[in-house]
């Protein structure tokens, strides 16, 4: 009947991919590394020996205990406690949530209005792209820290107002990334065919294009991810990000800064490493992720 | 306009700009000399197709065949002349009588890969325009999608399957159902079969005749080459850097060509068809269509040009028999 017997791939798309990211160990370590401290995050109320937030359960008396110090309640804190008697260890797994959350539901925001921005600059084309894209190059021309900087100085703390920031400071990456591969995606044939039968803009950029561009923003998503997880730090480090009741890592080593000359440096310290290797680990994931789908990635 | 004509263009004209980007605006403030490009794709066409009739398009590659296409498929609007879709001027068109006209003539393209989603299975490559215009709905869509399936010579069973999965001539049939789901009256062929094996070649060839008959389709049926034409169209016309320079009925165009270009052609088709064949053997470079030649644009490669030649636009000339062809020679000569 037909000409010739359709050979199906042995695996599937998504099979191959998971296949090729396994194959570098570096990745597979940083892989390992985000989904523990993701879990660590998710599960700290479980894990956490302490509530660092609850006052009752946070004695005074407890403050500024070195690594491996028992507590009053009588645990020991492996990684110390902090000025006002909190275990760093609870500390660091309540941050944890703190941080990503931010981090994730800025970089989630960002790459929709990004995606869709980005989608409507290629599908349109003309006027619509020009301006887009001028307010692109402009967003990506000015320096983050900068903007998310004036940005809460101007709306002032919280957590929305920073994911808000972050949100500003990020969806430009998003919109440039899917803009070159939707141009691309546009010219092909089935995007013609798309509009020859009748079917609307909105379904032909979501359904048809959309899915053919998400590799190359999948990999910035890392990226991005990391970064706006650094920023948040930065910001909160600086004290203009999140407040002392939203205590992320950032807050955390803000608030042991003061005694990192008193020889106390675990305060900073292991707050410190924590966001190091949450972003270590991203970054690894995302350099594999950039290889295994090899996108043309301008950042 | 005559009872049964589906489609008729006339003067249709399709001009692709390149405007100057900043960098290029910039530079020219300081003395460089950067221009707009515009290419004329096409250039004031006339052409007609009645149901049921088979019109071939002919001509060497880069000659605006698959711009005029994609004109009477209704993707690309016309720079300039007008579209009439069963008598109607398609720029007056209500939404109806638009959606008619997008839906009434369907395109199958030249490049099975690029021109089905690969993230889209099959089954719902074909069925999804049927149900977004209510042709059919979820629950019919396998039974519709189905049936198209089998028309085009497909397994159903593969419904569920993505594009890189099937042979070339699989994804052909793919891309004919897909046109075939929104009941075309006008199917534009745009070198739908060059990508495909010679013996795959035919098999949908056929299936093209097959669906003229049992669903008395139209086709505008593009090629660069005239021996595919040769044995499935009614009519051919055959054109030259975006001007149609001949047309007529396909037995006449063959037995006794008018026009020196369509001599040309007629001579690089081997009398036994086997292998591939290009025009490499008309003598001269096919010129650019960003900078046509003056006059007849085929004066260059010409043997039998004149001076009026590149001076003067050759008029189009009816011939007898329903046939035209726009050439010096018909009408007071090359000198
Ligand atoms: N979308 C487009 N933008 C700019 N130029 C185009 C576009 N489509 C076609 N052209 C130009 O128009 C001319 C005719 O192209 P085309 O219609 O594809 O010819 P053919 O199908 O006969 O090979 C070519 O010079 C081509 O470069
Ligand atoms: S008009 Fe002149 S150049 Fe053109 S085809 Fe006729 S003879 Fe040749
Ligand atoms: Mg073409």
């Amino acid at each position: 009947m037909s000409d010739v017997v359709a050979t199906p791939r042995a695996k599937g798309e998504f099979a191959r991919f998971v296949d090729r990211f396994l194959e570098d160990r570096v990745a597979v370590f940083g892989l390992g590394l985000i989904t523990l401290i993701v879990l660590l995050a998710v599960f700290a109320p479980l894990i956490a020996p302490q509530n660092p937030y609850d006052l009752a359960k946070v004695d005074i008396m407890d403050s500024r205990q070195p690594p491996g110090s028992k507590s009053m309640d009588g645990f020991t804190m492996w990684l110390g406690s902090d000025g006002v008697g909190r275990d760093l260890w609870s500390g660091i797994l309540y941050g944890l949530r703190i941080s990503l959350m931010v981090g994730l539901l800025s970089g989630l925001i960002a790459a929709t209005i990004g995606l869709c921005i980005g989608l409507i600059a290629a599908y349109f084309g003309g006027r619509i792209e020009n301006v887009i894209m001028r307010i692109v190059d402009l967003q990506l021309s000015l320096p983050s820290v900068l903007v998310a900087l004036i940005l809460v100085a101007l709306l002032g703390k919280g957590v929305d107002k920073i994911i808000i920031a972050l949100i500003v400071v990020q969806w430009a990456y998003y919109a440039r990334t899917v803009r070159g591969s939707a141009l691309v995606e546009r010219r092909k044939e089935y995007v013609e065919a798309a509009r020859s039968l009748g079917l609307s803009h909105t379904r032909t950029m979501l359904k048809h294009i959309l899915p053919n561009c998400l590799a190359p923003v999948i990999v910035i998503a890392t990226v991005q991810t990391a970064h706006a997880i650094s920023l948040e730090a930065t910001l909160s480090f600086l004290g203009v990000g999140l407040p002392q009741t939203e205590p992320s890592l950032g807050v955390l080593i803000s608030n042991g800064f003061q005694y990192m000359l008193s020889g106390k440096y675990w305060i900073s310290f292991f707050p410190g490493v924590a966001l190091l290797l949450t972003i270590v680990g991203i970054n690894l994931v995302g350099d594999r992720l950039r290889d295994v789908l090899n996108p043309r990635l301008e950042k | 306009m005559s009872a049964s004509e589906l489609v008729r263009v006339e003067g249709v004209s399709k001009r692709f700009t390149k405007s100057l980007d900043l960098a290029a605006k910039i530079a020219n403030r300081f003395g460089a000399k950067n221009r707009e490009v515009t290419v004329h794709a096409v250039d004031q066409v006339d052409l007609s197709i009645s149901d049921g009739e088979v019109v071939a398009l002919v001509g060497e590659s880069g000659c605006g065949k698959s711009t005029l296409g994609r004109v009477v498929a209704g993707i690309h609007d016309a720079s300039a002349g007008k579209v009439f879709w069963k008598g109607e001027d398609v720029s007056t068109h209500s939404d109806a009588a638009r959606k008619d006209f997008v839906l009434g003539a369907q395109m199958i393209f030249q490049d099975p890969m690029s021109s089905l989603n690969p993230r889209i299975r099959a089954g719902e490559i074909v069925g999804e325009a049927a149900r977004v215009h209510g042709m059919t709905d979820k629950a019919g869509q396998r039974d519709y999608v189905s049936s198209l399936f089998k028309r085009v010579g497909l397994d159903p069973d593969y419904v569920r399957r993505y594009p890189h999965q099937f042979s070339g001539g699989q994804r052909a049939r793919i891309g004919i159902a897909r046109a075939l789901a929104v009941n075309p009256k006008l199917l534009i062929c745009d070198e739908s079969v060059a990508a495909l094996d010679v013996s795959i070649q035919a098999q949908v060839l056929n299936l093209f005749m097959d669906l003229r008959e049992d669903l008395g389709l139209a086709y505008l049926f593009i090629s660069h080459d005239l021996g595919v034409v040769r044995h499935i169209s009614d009519r051919i016309l055959i054109m030259y850097l975006g001007r149609v320079i001949e047309s007529g009925p396909t037995r006449a165009i063959f037995e006794d060509p008018i026009h020196p270009y369509t001599k040309a052609l007629l001579d690089n088709v081997p009398k036994l068809e086997a292998k591939k064949r290009s025009f490499a053997t008309i003598k001269g470079e096919i010129p650019s269509p960003i900078n046509p030649p003056p006059g007849c644009h085929f004066h260059p490669r010409c043997p039998v040009a004149g001076p009026r030649c590149s001076r003067e636009k050759p008029k189009e000339t009816i011939v007898a028999g329903g046939r035209m062809a726009a050439c010096h020679l018909l009408d007071g000569g090359v000198v």
